[in-house]
């Protein structure tokens, strides 16, 4: 780390001492915890990951539209709540997954489960896309020479709007409690026994850890996503105009490049990507609110931080961070100090390395 | 040109709201319960035998927030009880108004509530609100400002409570209280289950989960059984797989998870992913026609009746409420509110006078025979009743025992 003089360096080693302390601690906690059970350590570090990928699809937004417009789009929670919504209508309400056996009688069952699924969240990716593109264009872009405070406040506007606009009867009415998904959660038991599918009653046999198919469906998809976004944005001609905008708007307009349609197609991926995670949040942790957005989303701003805001491989790594974070935090010191620990994180960021793991000090940001 | 595109993006975008707005199912019956009920006053005021004046009373239910259903049987059982009592002439002459506030079973709109409706409607009668945690601040209003408060369903002991442990004069309650729940439950644990051990689940920030924690852990301590875990989480809290694998890891042979019927819908469902087969054990809050029967299903939960009891008080008020409100089954919120609100009405009857001090004198000496069961006061303002305990089952909440004082 390159040494600042500021004022008060001098008594810096008193915070650097505190930190390491700290970090000690934590290491001497979790040294215990795996010693003592292993295997709910794992089971542990595996709840962290599921988190931690759905995490990594929110950051991927946060960091993308902040890599392009230097924009943080705090309403992206509540997109994401917006793409949990859209797939409950479609699902409880329209039957939208099930068209495929209306269609095609006769069709195996899971080629009827696969297709409707992924209707569901092609459609809620859509819709996602589609209002982050109409707030893009109503609320950011009149601002786009303004101070960037006033885009900032603009975004919080928009978040409360969408949650509290969400909470109205006629929209999205409190009462969605039991979520209903698209598929069943299966859940199986690895173990010295070998592998084995958990029949609903039956107790997980001594040492052996549990493993859902929706966590190996998030896994897949954000590591699929993050994929195609690092094809999309290295290998094609938008990726290369997205690169360019993001390094001087002028010059890419003068080069001949949409500037306005590159930053809206930034936003509608961005916003595609939340909308598959709320999807998948909402099938793993099955209840929607209108303001189920705000903490995932927070979370994920501060992992796209920690990962080097601007940085794509950085808002996986730093959603991984914070998902085992919470996960371990919940599962060795106490369920309600994983936010307050989320949020230390943050502030241990902003005064140790503000620009984050993966984060140029100044320059291309893709 | 511009201006264009960005109509056409509003066009899109309402359309994809009003196709998600076309179909708000099952909360659009709530407001189309609340109108016929609202005009069925004025029919039987027509009816009903002349009456003077007006003697207002208010209902803060918890419309909206995180229990919704708990707010929507509180005011249909409460404007019932208002309906049978203006279609026999009212109160000492006068007809009944009922205020309905939505007090989001939350502290600061329950307050806002309760100051409005004294402050600017002027009621001397509040029947709510419904959640422990947004009834005790309530009650410090109503005692100071001398308006007689009786919550259907606020369990937690301190609700009647002043700081100096004696009754609050104004304030009632028409459920017993968490000291009795929790050590029902914890003797259904020990005895019925026959657990040995327990892990109890709680939410810190809620004083009626908090409160039944503690008492259900000292009790079955207290009898034999061991508390091999305590964990608690916040009620925003979704992801509960870092608890339910310590939960999965201690192995009880009981789960006690006092909250309201969003939180178990949630931990239960997870917990049957997990591979945990204890049967969860809960009390009133799991009460709702929202309850996930498949994943709570195997569960007990302590409530204040079962609509399958066959005592004619019970069935004549499920029969009533079924015709009234579009079919739907009392719940125990309902028939609290029922029977909190005929509670109140009966004291002013035989106080002789709208005075509220006169009605919470004449409170502490009646005995009123309820729905949920004989109701008299103790020197606390906990009304000595029986409990019910209940099955969740896949098919549906069934009875199972009832347990006297």
């Amino acid at each position: 780390m390159p040494t600042v003089n500021r004022p008060g360096a001098r008594l810096a080693w008193i915070g650097q001492a505190f930190l390491l302390g700290l970090a000690l601690l934590v290491l001497v906690i979790l040294g215990r915890a795996l010693a003592a059970n292993p295997i709910l350590f794992l089971q542990q570090v595996l709840n962290g990951l599921q988190l931690g990928f759905v995490y990594a699809l929110i950051a991927l937004g946060y960091t993308m539209v902040y890599g392009i417009v230097k924009l943080i789009n705090f309403a992206h929670g509540d997109v994401f709540m917006v793409g949990a919504f859209v797939s409950y209508f479609a699902v409880a309400r329209f039957r939208l997954s099930e068209w495929p056996a209306a269609a095609f009688p006769g069709m195996p069952g899971w080629l009827v489960l696969l297709l409707g699924s992924l209707t569901v969240i092609l459609l809620s990716m859509t819709i996602c896309a589609i209002l982050a593109v109409t707030i893009e264009r109503v609320a950011y872009k009149p601002l786009r020479d303004a101070p960037r405070i006033a885009a900032l406040i603009t975004a919080i506007g928009v978040s409360f709007f969408l949650e509290y606009f969400g909470a109205l009867g006629f929209v999205f009415s409190p009462r969605f409690i039991p979520y209903e998904r698209m598929f069943n959660v299966t859940t199986w038991t690895v173990g010295a026994g070998g592998i084995h599918r958990l029949v609903s009653g039956q107790a997980v046999p001594d040492n052996a850890i549990t493993i859902s198919n929706i966590f190996v469906i998030i896994l897949l998809a954000s590591i699929l996503m993050q994929t195609l976004l690092q094809f999309l944005v290295r290998r094609t001609k938008i990726g290369k105009a997205m690169r360019a905008s993001s390094f001087d708007k002028p010059t890419a307009r003068l080069m001949g490049i949409n500037v306005d349609g590159v930053i809206s197609f930034t936003f509608a991926v961005g916003a595609a990507f939340a909308g598959l995670a709320g999807v998948l949040f909402a099938i793993a942790y099955p209840s929607i609110t209108s303001q189920m957005g705000i903490l995932p989303g927070l979370k994920a701003f501060i992992a796209a931080v920690l990962g080097g805001i601007g940085s794509i491989p950085g808002a996986l790594v730093g959603a991984l961070i914070m998902g085992q974070a919470e996960a371990l935090t919940a599962g060795y010191i106490s369920t309600p100090m994983r936010d307050a620990v989320a949020f230390t994180i943050l502030i241990v960021v902003f005064l140790v390395r503000p620009r984050g793991i993966f984060g140029e000090p100044e320059g291309e940001k893709a | 040109m511009r201006a264009f595109r960005i109509l056409g993006l509003l066009v899109i975008l309402s359309l994809a709201l009003s196709a998600c707005a076309a179909a708000p199912a099952p909360a659009a019956q709530a407001p189309a319960a609340q109108a016929p009920a609202a005009e069925q006053p004025a029919a039987a005021e027509a009816a009903a035998p002349a009456t003077s004046g007006e003697l207002k009373v208010a209902v803060l239910a918890p419309l909206s927030g995180p229990v919704p259903t708990f707010g929507v049987m509180t005011r249909d059982g409460a404007l019932l009880a208002i309906e049978e009592w203006n279609a026999k002439g009212g109160v000492l002459g006068m007809k009944i108004v009922p205020i309905v506030e939505d007090s989001q079973c939350t502290p600061d709109p329950a307050v806002n509530a309760a100051n409005k409706v004294i402050d600017q409607d002027k009621v001397h009668y509040i029947i709510g609100e419904v959640c422990s945690k947004a009834s005790i601040p309530v009650s410090e209003i109503a005692n100071a400002k001398k308006v007689v408060e009786i919550s259907p369903t606020s369990t937690n002991p301190v609700y009647t409570l002043d700081k100096d442990g004696k009754a609050k004069q104004y304030v009632f309650r028409a459920c017993f209280n968490d000291n009795f729940q929790g050590k029902i439950a914890a003797n259904f644990a020990l005895n019925n289950l026959k657990a040995k051990t327990a892990f109890v689940l709680l939410d810190q920030a809620n004083d009626y989960v908090k409160g039944l924690a503690e008492v259900f852990t000292a009790d079955f301590t207290a009898g034999g059984g061991t508390i091999v875990g305590t964990e608690s989480y916040t009620a925003q809290d979704t992801d509960f797989s870092a608890i339910l694998a310590k939960v999965a890891d201690a192995n009880p042979e009981v789960v006690y998870l006092p909250d309201y019927y969003n939180i178990v819908n949630l931990v239960t469902k997870q917990a049957k992913e997990k591979g945990i087969t204890a049967p969860f054990l809960g009390a009133d809050g799991w009460d709702s026609s929202d309850l996930d029967l498949k994943a709570a299903a195997g569960g007990y939960f302590t409530n204040h009746y079962s609509p399958e009891d066959p005592r004619p008080e019970v069935q004549n008020f499920v029969k009533t409420f079924r015709e009234t409100y579009n079919n739907a089954t009392p719940d125990a919120l309902a028939t609290l509110a029922y029977d909190a609100t005929n509670l109140l009405l009966e004291g002013i009857k035989a106080a002789g006078v709208d005075d509220s001090t006169a009605v919470a004198t004449a409170l502490t000496e009646i005995t009123f025979n309820g729905v949920s069961g004989q109701i008299h006061f103790d020197a606390n303002h906990d009304p000595v009743k029986p409990l019910t305990i209940l099955k969740v089952t896949d098919d549906g909440v069934k009875f199972d025992s009832v347990v006297n004082p």
